[in-house]
């Protein structure tokens, strides 16, 4: 390794067999291994959910993927049907879905109409309003938790669908202002101003302008909110409870890990059908996933 | 607008007429519609009820007389109300704005330039305010008078045996769950750079970050379960333990570890964030000024202390500030691998025992109010840093 002083990167060593594939070789096991410690628990749970209730508890997991025809009775779909049946999980598969889809559309449209007056519009109060709009973001959601929670009781609102849309709209709005307002306002004035010379009112030109060339920004911040709101447990406990009839996802996984805690066949299976919509959404959608991220987070 | 004011001297003809009509009656339809639908909603037996209304309308009075006694199928009445929920949500919604505006273009172009902005940001302020300002308000005035008071409900936080705990473990999460992620990510980002399937090998890493931390908790159950010694070992850690010739322990059970096992389980959750971010930061550098730095003869250890992480301090500081944020406000995790047992107790945990278990709001709220101080410093650092990011670009 003395040829280190050389202006030669290691990916241009990988590249070009040379002097420094020894380091690129120890740079590549480093990131094998990672990436192995990273994914064995993952790995683990998803085996395990599909070994019966025996073979689990009688070897780990690993034995099952260093020998996995053994005993071929080991493997199993059973500890999903008792999942999704008897445990209520396909229930609250639906609950989750009717939990989230208004509650990521909701708040995306509010916040665009928003976005878009705060960076096109001139009004009085304009600069101070999106401070404190923005300002917002310091918040934690925990300030909210009992007023929401008294205003609901009030309300009849507790332990219904719309209210959970509600409070995840309304948690939600600043960071999609915030984000929405980076890209609305980064877009071409001359296009705006051409539509208005045409004539066209603020409306039309949100409707017909701003929004078909939003949709990098509106699809990145509906992957971030419908990730947030589908694996949110906090808000769901609050403000929709545990019963049967409306528990979302990971409000049943908790109930599972409190009555079934050593039934590991049963958690690992409920536990990777949570999971399911998340990765799915995630491999499909990594690009806008990743540039919402970077827009979100570093500014530009 | 000068389009608009030509247009008043042409002679109306019936069809702008109807549409000048139409758009108080499709506003005055909206509000019923949003007020019919709300009203539907937050009633548990509203899809029964609307269908036991809609077959009594069309006269089929045996299938009204059947549902109300046998109730409606859960999923089918779920599915109505998914249904109506999403007409509402992005219909409804419209509909507002739609109308609205259509009232606002009645009163003139002087009125609707003027109005216009209120309507785009009406509904959003109105339920910003309803759900954040009026709330926080609300929980500061509460931890002040609920209860025997200010003094017992922020007392409570700094002197109860278990809140000190809680405190404690609310720094240890903020410092090592925040270090951890971001020292992770740095290094891998650093690593990945430089083989060739990096978007593969980014993708493993940043995996976890599409899970729940509901869903992260029971993976990492099963990673540190126990078993009593004579039996054999299923949890990952405790294979590994034994296999060294320990015997088992349990891990979340043992207040001397289980805290740092916790913080482990944040930290395999946020490095992809803090990977992603920093790998993008640091392809951001300039291939020249890094390449020139190894011409001077700089090691591998130098490009990376004194040029990389010098020139990509920006992004760390966004980095750390926002996983900050989220550690400092860890729920999830806790609740569900211990609630709070074993001295595994945080700040946000205690606050939702307080609400439901002991239903003690002041405690809450104070607790509630600790959080939103403890947040505002990181929020301040991170803002100062984007300001100085954006005058420097």
């Amino acid at each position: 390794m003395t040829e280190r002083a050389l202006p030669v990167t290691l990916a241009e060593a990988g590249r070009a067999p040379g002097k420094n594939w020894l380091g690129y070789a120890g740079v590549r096991v480093a990131v094998v291994a990672i990436i192995v410690v990273w994914s064995l628990p993952t790995v683990g749970l998803l085996i395990s959910s599909f070994r019966s209730p025996d073979a689990i508890t009688e070897t780990g997991w690993w034995e099952a993927v260093l020998h996995p025809f053994e005993s071929a009775q080991q493997w199993s779909l059973a500890n999903y049907t008792t999942t999704l049946g008897a445990e209520g999980m396909a229930e609250s598969f639906i609950n989750s879905l009717i939990v989230t889809i208004p509650a990521t559309v909701i708040p995306i449209t509010i916040a665009a109409f928003a976005a878009y007056a705060f960076a096109w519009m001139r009004f009085p109060g304009r600069t101070v309003l999106f401070a404190i709009v923005v300002g917002l973001l310091v918040v934690p959601l925990q300030m909210a938790l009992v007023p929401i929670l008294r205003l609901y009781t009030d309300l009849d609102l507790s332990g219904t669908f719309l209210g959970v849309w509600l409070a995840h709209t309304g948690f939600g709005l600043p960071l999609a202002i915030f984000l929405l307002y980076n890209f609305i306002s980064q877009l071409p004035k001359d296009l705006l101003e051409s539509a208005f010379i045409d004539g066209a009112s603020h409306l039309t030109v949100f409707i017909r302008l701003i929004l078909p060339l939003s949709i990098p920004a509106l699809a990145a911040f509906a992957i971030f909110q419908f990730l947030w709101v589908w694996n949110d447990l906090l808000v769901a406990l609050v403000y929709l409870g545990t019963s049967s009839d409306v528990a979302v996802m990971p409000a049943r996984l908790n109930e599972l890990v409190g009555t079934r805690g050593d039934q590991w066949h049963i958690l690992t299976a409920a536990a990777f059908v949570t999971m399911l919509v998340p990765l799915v959404v995630f491999l499909g959608l990594q690009r806008y996933f990743v540039r919402g991220i970077l827009t979100g987070s570093v500014k530009g | 607008m000068s389009s608009q004011a030509g247009s008043i001297d042409r002679p109306t003809d019936w069809r702008s007429l109807a549409l000048r009509l139409a758009a108080p009656v499709g506003a005055a339809l909206a509000v019923v519609a949003i007020a019919w639908s709300i009203g539907f909603l937050a009633d548990p037996d509203g899809p029964e009820n609307a269908l036991i209304g809609l077959y009594t309308a069309l006269g089929l009075n045996d299938q009204a007389a059947a549902l109300s006694r046998e109730g409606l199928e859960p999923i089918l009445s779920k599915g109505i109300i998914a249904v109506v929920g999403l007409a509402l949500g992005i219909g409804g919604i419209w509909l507002i704005y739609l109308g609205a505006h259509a009232v606002l273009e009645l009163l003139g172009p002087r009125w609707l330039a003027r109005l216009t902005p209120w309507l785009f940001i009406g509904p959003a302020l109105f339920l910003v305010g309803v759900f954040l300002v009026f709330p926080a308000v609300s929980t500061i005035i509460t931890s002040f008078t609920e209860g025997e008071g200010f003094v017992e409900n922020y007392g409570f936080v700094f002197t109860d045996p278990d809140m000190l705990i809680a405190l404690r473990n609310n720094a240890l999460w903020l410092v090592l769950a925040t270090g951890g992620s971001v020292l992770l990510g740095l290094v891998i980002a650093t690593l990945v750079d430089r083989v060739k399937a990096e978007s593969m090998a980014k993708t493993f890493i940043f995996l976890p970050l599409a899970i729940s931390m509901a869903g992260a908790a029971v993976i990492w159950r099963f990673v540190y379960a126990w078993q009593p010694a004579q039996e054999a070992q299923i949890g990952l850690l405790n294979a590994g333990w034994t296999a060294l010739g320990n015997d088992p322990v349990p891990w979340l059970q043992t207040p001397e570890v289980n805290t740092y096992l916790l913080i482990l389980i944040m930290v395999w959750l946020q490095t992809g964030f803090a990977m992603v971010v920093l790998s993008a930061a640091i392809k951001g550098i300039s291939s020249e000024v890094i390449e020139a730095a190894r011409c001077d003869g700089a090691r591998e250890s130098q490009v990376f202390f004194r040029v990389i992480v010098p020139m990509i301090k920006g992004s760390i500081i966004v980095v750390a500030t926002t996983i900050a944020v989220a550690v400092l406000k860890v729920f999830d995790i806790v609740y569900v691998t211990t609630g709070g047992r074993f001295d595994t107790e945080v700040v946000a945990n205690r606050m939702f025992a307080e609400m439901f278990r002991y239903r003690d709001l002041g405690h809450a709220s104070a607790l509630a109010v600790i959080l939103f101080l403890a947040v505002i410093p990181i929020m301040y650092i991170n803002i100062r840093n984007l300001r100085r990011q954006g005058i420097e670009a």
